[in-house]
C-alpha cells in the first residue's frame, strides 16, 4: 500500500446469478474481521436477471483511522482507480477494460477465462462468436496483473459455484493484505455449501498460482484396417495439406454408408487434387454434403452406445441413478418420402390418398423413447434403411445437386480459385432440417443464379463471400435479397 | 414469498441503544421507522426500495409487537394515499416506491395530501431510479417536490445519515405539516455499512387511538374554498416553518466554508464520489477533511436562501453540483443569489454535464475542470489522476490498441428471460403465430415481458407504463379492418392498474382486440412479492383470486386460461383463435404458469429432501446431440434461453458452434415443444434421471439393456475396423 492511507478499491462484474453478490458479502465479512473498515454496493435491480453487475467495494484499514474521524467511501469507481478487479467471465472482462476500470499501474486483474456467449453470438445463423484471443490479450496488456484461469471450469470440477473459486484466486493474488486462513473463514462464517465452496476456494487458489497448460489441438484421425487402403491412397494422390481433412472424410462416410460410398468421394474429388485451397474447402464441404442428414443417418448416430454414454456424462449421471432418453422427433411426408426409393417417394410426394394419410399420421410431432425396447427398434429400423439408401428420393436428389455444385468449382478452379473457392463454401449455407433446410437452399440457389454475374465482376469471390454472409444473417432472406438488388 | 428472504436480517431490527447495526442502506431506513415511532407503513415494490417491502414483510412479526401496521398497497397511489391517516392524527406514517414511475402513479394522492398538509409526520420514501442499472426513463423526483411542495431529502449516501434523515425527516413532516419525500439513490439503497441504533419506540399515538375517536376538521379536504387557503398556508406558514426547522437543525452541512473563495454545493447524495474526487486531487483527506469549502444540501427542496448568502460570502464562485436535469437547483440558485444581489458567480451545469448520472469519472473530470478555471494553483503539487493523466506514451501505444480490440468484442448483456421462464413459450408462440398470421402491432407492458422487445424474440412496439398495455393499443380500434392488435400485460401491471384502464376501458369502448395477461403468480420483476392472484398461501394476505374470474368481472366473454405455457401448441392454438375467430368483442388470452425463478427456489429444496430420503423422484432436462446438430441456431432464435447456448463444434469438418443445453437446464419442455411446433430438427432430447429407483425401474432398465446392448454391439460390429 502507499504512504498515504487510502481505500483499498475493488470491483466484480459478474452476470445475475453467478454470486457476485456472495463474493462481495465474503469479501466484507473477511475485511471487518481483520481489520478493516468495508463498504460494498450493488446495482442489482433487473440486472439480476442474467445481464451485467457490477459489484463494488472498498476497504479501509481501521488502523489508519484517526480518532473521532470516518473514512468517507465511495459508491462507484473511478476509472483507473482500482485495485482489484474480477471479472466472472471473459466477455465480462473486456467490459471491464472498456468501461476503463483497469489500469496498467494499478490493477489485479482475475478473469476467468471462460465464455457465456451472448444473444448476439448465439443466435447468428453460423459461427458468431467473438475473438476471445483478443479479449485476453487486451486483458493481459490492459492489467498491472492478469490472473486467468477457467475458474468455472475448476468450480464444476470441485462441485462448487465459480464464486468461491474466484474468491481463491483473489487470496492468491495477494492484492488484499489477508491470508488465505482468514479467506477460508469468510467461507466457514457464512455457512451456506461450506465444503463445496472450500473445495472449488482450493483449485482457484491453486490455478491462480500455477496457470495450466493450454491443451493440445486435438488428435487427428487415424484410420482403422478397413480404410487403410483409402488412407494410402489419400497420402499418394492428394496433397500433404488436405491429408487430415481427406482421413475425417473418409472416416465420416464410411460410418455413414459404406467404404465404397467413401472411394466415391475420393474418386469425385481427384480432379480437383491441385487446387490447393480449393481442394481441402470443397473436400470438407463434399464430405458434409454427402453425408447430409436424412432420417437415416439420424437414427444410425441416436443408437449407438457411444451416443447413451454421452448422455449419461451430459447428464452428470451418477452410478445410482437411472436414464431413460426421449427424443424429439417431427417427420414429415418430405422426410419420410426421402428415405424412401426414389419412386415410392415421388409418388408418396403427389397429391393422392398416400399422402393425405402420411400428412395425417405426421401433423404432430413424436416423442420416441430410445431408452424402451419399442423406442430403441423403431429407430435402429430406421437406421437400417441405410442399405436402401442409395436408391432413396433424397440421395438422388442430393447428388444431381452436389453434381451441379463440383462442376461449377471445377470449371472456375484452374481460372478463377478465388471465386471457385468462395462457390465451395457456399455450400454451408445448405444446412438443417425441414423448413431451415429448404430456406439454406433457396439461398444457396439465389447465389449460384448470379455467378454468371459474378464471375465477369473482379471482385466476384468477394461479393459471393458477402452474399453468402447475409444469406447467413437472417431467418427471412431480406439481407440477401437487399444485398442481391445490388448486383 | 418474495424472492429475497430477509428473515436473519430482519433480526437487526430488534437492536437496542447503542448496538451496532451492519447492513443493507434500506435494512437500516426500516430500522430508522421504528426508532422513530412510526404506526404505519405502506408501499408498492420496485427496484430500488424493493428490498425494504421484502424486509417489511418479513419483519411482520416485530412490527405487530411495535403496534405498526404495513401493507403491500395495491399501487404507488394506494400507498401515498395511505398517509391520509397522518391528516387529522398525530400519526407517524411512511410509504415507498420506486420513483419516478412509482411516483408519477401517486401523484394525484400526493397533491391532495400536500394540499391539506398533515398532522402526524408524513414520510414519502423515494428509490431514485437514476442512472446505471435504472430501468426507467430518466426523470427527476425533484420535480414532483416542487410542484407539490413537499420537502425533498437526499442525504449523504452512508447509514447514520440516512438514519438521521429518516428521524429528521418526521420532525420537519410534523413542524410544517408537509409531508416529507425521502429520495435514495440505487447504491445508496444496496451500500452495505453500519450504524449505532438506538431503541424501537412503540407509537405513543396508535391506530386503535385514531379508530375509535375519529376527528375530523373540514378545512383539511381538499375542496374550495379549503384549497386557496392551503396554498396560501402553503407559502404564509409551512415553508417559512420549513426553512426555519432546516435552519436550527443544521440539516444542511458546511464544511471548511471559508477555506477559499471558491466553493462546491452538493446534492448531499453525491458527497462520497465528491469527496473521492476532492482527494484525488489532493484536495481532500479520505476523513473528509477538505480543502474545499463544501456545502452539502442534505435538503434539496426548500432550498434556504439565507444558507446560500452565507457560504457565497466572500467567494469569487461557487460550483453546484446537482444531477440530472433539468438543473432545478442552478437554476433556483441564480434567482437566490441575483434576487440577494450576490455577485458570486454561479457554475455548474457548464462543467458538468447536464444529462446523465454523475459517476466517480465525471465527478473527478468536472471538479478538477472548475477548480482549474477558478484556482489552478491549487492543483499543481499533486499529479493528476489516472483517468485525467496525459494521453498514453508511445510505448504504450501498443496497450491501447489491445485494450480497444478487446473493447471492441464485447456485447451488451441486457437482462432476459430466466432460465426455464414460463413467459419465454408466450413470446415463441406469438413468433409461430406471426408466420401464420404475418406481424400484428403489439403493445407491452412493464414487467419481465417486457424483455420480449429484445433478440431473439423483437415483439412489440411501446410500452406506456405499469398496466397500461392494453391502454397502449386504445386507439387501434376501427371498422376499417378486421385485423387485431395484440397487448400484452403481466398479473403484477394487471392488478396495480391495468383490470381498470386496460379491459374495463377496452369493454366499454367496445373493443375488438387481443390481450394475453402473462399471469406467474408474482410480481417477479420487482422480486417475486405475492398479488392477488398468487397461487401460494400468504399467511399475512390474501391470494388466490384468479385473474379470468376478475376479466369475466368486468365484462370479457371471449377468455381462454391456458394454464401451461410450455406446451406452445396450446399457446399458439389460443393466440391464433383470438387473432382470427368471428366473434367481435375484447378477447383475453390468460397465460398461466408459475414464475420459474422463484418456482425453483420454492421446489428445489423440498426435491432435495425428497432425494436424501430415499424417495424416487425424477429430474427433467434437456440435451441436444452435437453430432446431429448442424448449427443453424433457429431453436436458440426461437428461446433465447440462458440454458440454450452454443460450443465449439466438435466434428473436425464443420467449424460453426454447436447447440448445447448446459446444466443449469431445468426442464421446462419449451425446447422439445419448438422443436415439435416449428419442425427444427431431430437433435433434442428430454433424459430423465431417475433417482432413488425402485427394484421395478431396476429391473425394466435391466431388462432394456440386455436388448439394447445386444443391438448397439451389432452396430459397433458394422463400424469396427474403420477407425483405428
Amino acid at each position: 500500500m502507499s504512504a498515504k492511507p487510502r481505500a483499498l478499491t475493488i470491483a466484480i462484474l459478474a452476470m445475475g446469478g453467478e454470486g457476485g453478490g456472495v463474493l462481495a458479502d465474503w469479501i466484507v465479512d473477511l475485511a471487518e474481521r481483520n481489520g478493516f473498515v468495508a463498504q460494498a454496493t450493488s446495482v442489482p435491480g433487473v440486472a439480476q436477471r442474467t445481464g451485467a453487475t457490477v459489484y463494488y467495494l472498498e476497504l479501509f484499514p481501521r488502523g489508519e483511522i484517526p480518532a473521532g474521524a470516518q473514512p468517507v467511501l465511495a459508491l462507484a469507481p473511478v476509472s483507473g482507480e482500482l485495485d482489484v478487479v474480477v471479472a466472472s467471465e471473459l466477455m465480462e472482462a473486456g467490459r471491464a477494460l472498456q468501461q476503463g476500470l483497469v489500469s496498467k499501474e494499478r490493477s489485479t486483474f482475475i478473469v476467468s477465462t471462460h465464455r457465456v456467449y451472448s444473444m448476439t453470438e448465439r443466435t447468428s445463423r453460423g459461427d458468431g462468436r467473438v475473438d476471445a484471443t483478443k479479449l485476453l490479450e487486451g486483458a493481459r496488456e490492459g492489467a498491472a496483473r492478469l490472473i486467468a484461469a477457467d475458474f468455472a471450469a475448476l468450480a464444476e470440477q470441485s462441485q462448487g459455484p465459480i464464486a468461491p473459486a474466484l474468491f481463491g484466486a483473489l487470496a492468491a493474488s495477494k492484492a488484499l493484505p489477508f491470508d488465505r486462513s482468514m479467506f477460508e473463514d469468510a467461507i466457514r462464517h457464512a455457512g451456506v455449501g461450506v465444503q463445496s465452496s472450500l473445495q472449488a476456494f482450493d483449485a482457484g487458489f491453486t490455478a491462480a498460482l500455477v496457470p495450466k497448460a493450454a491443451p493440445l489441438d486435438a488428435p487427428g484421425a487415424a484410420l482403422g484396417p478397413r480404410l487403410a487402403a483409402l488412407g494410402e491412397r489419400i497420402d499418394r494422390d492428394f496433397p500433404s495439406e488436405a491429408h487430415e481433412m481427406l482421413r475425417h472424410a473418409v472416416l465420416r462416410l464410411a460410418e455413414y454408408q459404406d467404404t465404397a460410398y467413401a472411394q466415391e468421394y475420393l474418386d469425385t474429388l481427384l480432379p480437383l487434387r491441385d487446387a490447393g485451397i480449393v481442394l481441402v474447402e470443397t473436400g470438407r464441404h463434399l464430405a458434409l454434403w454427402m453425408s447430409y442428414e436424412d432420417a437415416v443417418r439420424v437414427a444410425d448416430l441416436k443408437t449407438r452406445r457411444s451416443r447413451f454414454q454421452r448422455v449419461e456424462g451430459e447428464v452428470r449421471l451418477a452410478p445410482s441413478q437411472l436414464l431413460d432418453i426421449n427424443e424429439f422427433m417431427h417427420p414429415r411426408v418430405d422426410e419420410i418420402a426421402d428415405i424412401l426409393p426414389a419412386a415410392l417417394g415421388r409418388w408418396l410426394m403427389r397429391p393422392g390418398w398416400g399422402r393425405t394419410a402420411a400428412a395425417r399420421l405426421t401433423q404432430r410431432g413424436r416423442i420416441v423413447r430410445t431408452s424402451t425396447i419399442g423406442g430403441y427398434l423403431l429407430l435402429y429400423m430406421i437406421a437400417s434403411m441405410r442399405s436402401l439408401r442409395r436408391r432413396s428420393l433424397r440421395f438422388r436428389v442430393e447428388h444431381d445437386r452436389m453434381a451441379v455444385w463440383l462442376g461449377e468449382v471445377q470449371r472456375l478452379a484452374a481460372a478463377k480459385p478465388a471465386l471457385a473457392l468462395e462457390v465451395a463454401r457456399a455450400q454451408r449455407l445448405v444446412k438443417g432440417y425441414g423448413d431451415t433446410h429448404a430456406h439454406g437452399w433457396r439461398g444457396f440457389q439465389r447465389l449460384m443464379g448470379v455467378l454468371p454475374a459474378l464471375e465477369a465482376d473482379p471482385a466476384g469471390a468477394q461479393r459471393l463471400g458477402d452474399l453468402a454472409n447475409a444469406a447467413l444473417s437472417d431467418d427471412t432472406g431480406a439481407a440477401l435479397e437487399r444485398m442481391l438488388a445490388t448486383v | 414469498m418474495a424472492e429475497c428472504s430477509f428473515t436473519a436480517e430482519v433480526e437487526k431490527l430488534r437492536l437496542g441503544a447503542g448496538e451496532h447495526f451492519h447492513g443493507e442502506g434500506i435494512l437500516a431506513v426500516t430500522k430508522a421507522l421504528l426508532q422513530s415511532g412510526v404506526a404505519y407503513v405502506a408501499g408498492y415494490q420496485g427496484a430500488p426500495i424493493s428490498h425494504l417491502m421484502d424486509v417489511l414483510a418479513d419483519a411482520n412479526d416485530i412490527m405487530r409487537e411495535l403496534g405498526v401496521r404495513f401493507e403491500h398497497s395495491a399501487s404507488e397511489a394506494t400507498a401515498a394515499a395511505t398517509l391520509a391517516a397522518s391528516v387529522n392524527y398525530p400519526l407517524r406514517g411512511a410509504v415507498t416506491f420506486k420513483s419516478t414511475v412509482g411516483t408519477n402513479v401517486a401523484s394525484d394522492a400526493i397533491a391532495n395530501l400536500a394540499s391539506g398538509g398533515v398532522v402526524g409526520g408524513a414520510l414519502i420514501i423515494v428509490g431514485e431510479d437514476y442512472g446505471e442499472g435504472s430501468s426507467i426513463m430518466q426523470e427527476r423526483s425533484h420535480a414532483f417536490a416542487m410542484k407539490s411542495q413537499v420537502w425533498l431529502l437526499d442525504p449523504r449516501p452512508n447509514l447514520p445519515s440516512i438514519v438521521r434523515a429518516v428521524e429528521n425527516g418526521f420532525e420537519l413532516s410534523e413542524a410544517s405539516s408537509t409531508p416529507v419525500m425521502l429520495e435514495l439513490r440505487i447504491r445508496a439503497c444496496h451500500v452495505y455499512g453500519s450504524f449505532t441504533s438506538k431503541d424501537n419506540v412503540r407509537p405513543a399515538y396508535t391506530l386503535k387511538d385514531a379508530i375509535e375517536r375519529p376527528r375530523r376538521e373540514v378545512d383539511r379536504i381538499v375542496l374550495p374554498p379549503s384549497t386557496y387557503l392551503h396554498e396560501k398556508e402553503k407559502i404564509e406558514r409551512r415553508w417559512p416553518a420549513a426553512v426555519n426547522f432546516i435552519q436550527e437543525r443544521g440539516l444542511n452541512e458546511f464544511f471548511s466554508e471559508g477555506a477559499q473563495d471558491v466553493g462546491i454545493v452538493l446534492q448531499g447524495g453525491l458527497y462520497n464520489g465528491v469527496i473521492r474526487a476532492l482527494e484525488l486531487l489532493g484536495l481532500a483527506d479520505p476523513f473528509g477533511n477538505t480543502r474545499i469549502p463544501l456545502y452539502v444540501l442534505n435538503v434539496t427542496y426548500p432550498l434556504v436562501d439565507a444558507e446560500f448568502a452565507q457560504f457565497c460570502a466572500g467567494k469569487r464562485s461557487i460550483l453546484i453540483v446537482e444531477e440530472g436535469q433539468p438543473d432545478y437547483i442552478e437554476q433556483a440558485v441564480h434567482a437566490i443569489l441575483r434576487r440577494g444581489d450576490v455577485q458570486t458567480r454561479v457554475h455548474g451545469k457548464d462543467f458538468l454535464h447536464m444529462a446523465g448520472e454523475y459517476t466517480g469519472s465525471v465527478l473527478l473530470k468536472g471538479v478538477r475542470a472548475y477548480i482549474d478555471s477558478q484556482s489552478p494553483a491549487l492543483l499543481e503539487r499533486h499529479a493528476p489522476p489516472a483517468v485525467l493523466a496525459p494521453a498514453v506514451a508511445e510505448g504504450d501505444r501498443e496497450t491501447a490498441v489491445a485494450i480497444r480490440e478487446a473493447a471492441a468484442q464485447v456485447h451488451g448483456r441486457p437482462p432476459s428471460f430466466c432460465t426455464g421462464c414460463p413467459e419465454r413459450p408466450i413470446f415463441t408462440a406469438i413468433k409461430l403465430v406471426e408466420r401464420e398470421l404475418g406481424s400484428h402491432h403489439v403493445s407491452c407492458d412493464i414487467g419481465c415481458h417486457l424483455f420480449s422487445i429484445l433478440p431473439p424474440f423483437n415483439i412489440g412496439a411501446t410500452t406506456m407504463g405499469y398496466g397500461l398495455g392494453w391502454a397502449g393499443a386504445a386507439a387501434f380500434n376501427t371498422p376499417e379492418t378486421s385485423k387485431r392488435t395484440l397487448s400484452i400485460m403481466g398479473d403484477g401491471g394487471f392488478w396495480h392498474n391495468g383490470l381498470t384502464s386496460g379491459v374495463g376501458n377496452a369493454v366499454f369502448n367496445q373493443t375488438d382486440n387481443v390481450l394475453v395477461v402473462v399471469d406467474n403468480g408474482y410480481s417477479a420483476a420487482t422480486g417475486g412479492q405475492d398479488i392477488l392472484s398468487s397461487k401460494a398461501s400468504n399467511p399475512i394476505r390474501a391470494t388466490n383470486h384468479p385473474i379470468e374470474k376478475a376479466v369475466r368481472g368486468v365484462g370479457v366473454e371471449w377468455v381462454r386460461t391456458v394454464d401451461h405455457t410450455y406446451s406452445l401448441e396450446r399457446m399458439r392454438d389460443a393466440l391464433r383463435s383470438a387473432l382470427t375467430t368471428s366473434e367481435k368483442g375484447p378477447k383475453v388470452v390468460v397465460a398461466s404458469s408459475e414464475c420459474m425463478l422463484n418456482k425453483q427456489r420454492r421446489v428445489k429444496p423440498v426435491l432435495r429432501k425428497a432425494i436424501s430420503d430415499g424417495r424416487r423422484v425424477v429430474r427433467e432436462r434437456f440435451g441436444v446431440d452435437p453430432d446431429t446438430c448442424t448449427g443453424d441456431h433457429s431453436c436458440i432464435r426461437l428461446s433465447g434461453c440462458p440454458s440454450l447456448t452454443i460450443r465449439p463444434n466438435p466434428d473436425p469438418l464443420r467449424s460453426d458452434p454447436v447447440t448445447v443445453v448446459i446444466d443449469s437446464c431445468v426442464g421446462c419442455g419449451l425446447c422439445g415443444e419448438a422443436a415439435h411446433a416449428a419442425v427444427l430438427c431431430p437433435s433434442f432430447y428430454r433424459a430423465e434421471i431417475i433417482n432413488n429407483p425402485t427394484w421395478w425401474d431396476r429391473w425394466l432398465r435391466h431388462a432394456r439393456s440386455t436388448v439394447i446392448g445386444w443391438l448397439q454391439t451389432r452396430i459397433e460390429r458394422r463400424l469396427a475396423g474403420l477407425a483405428a
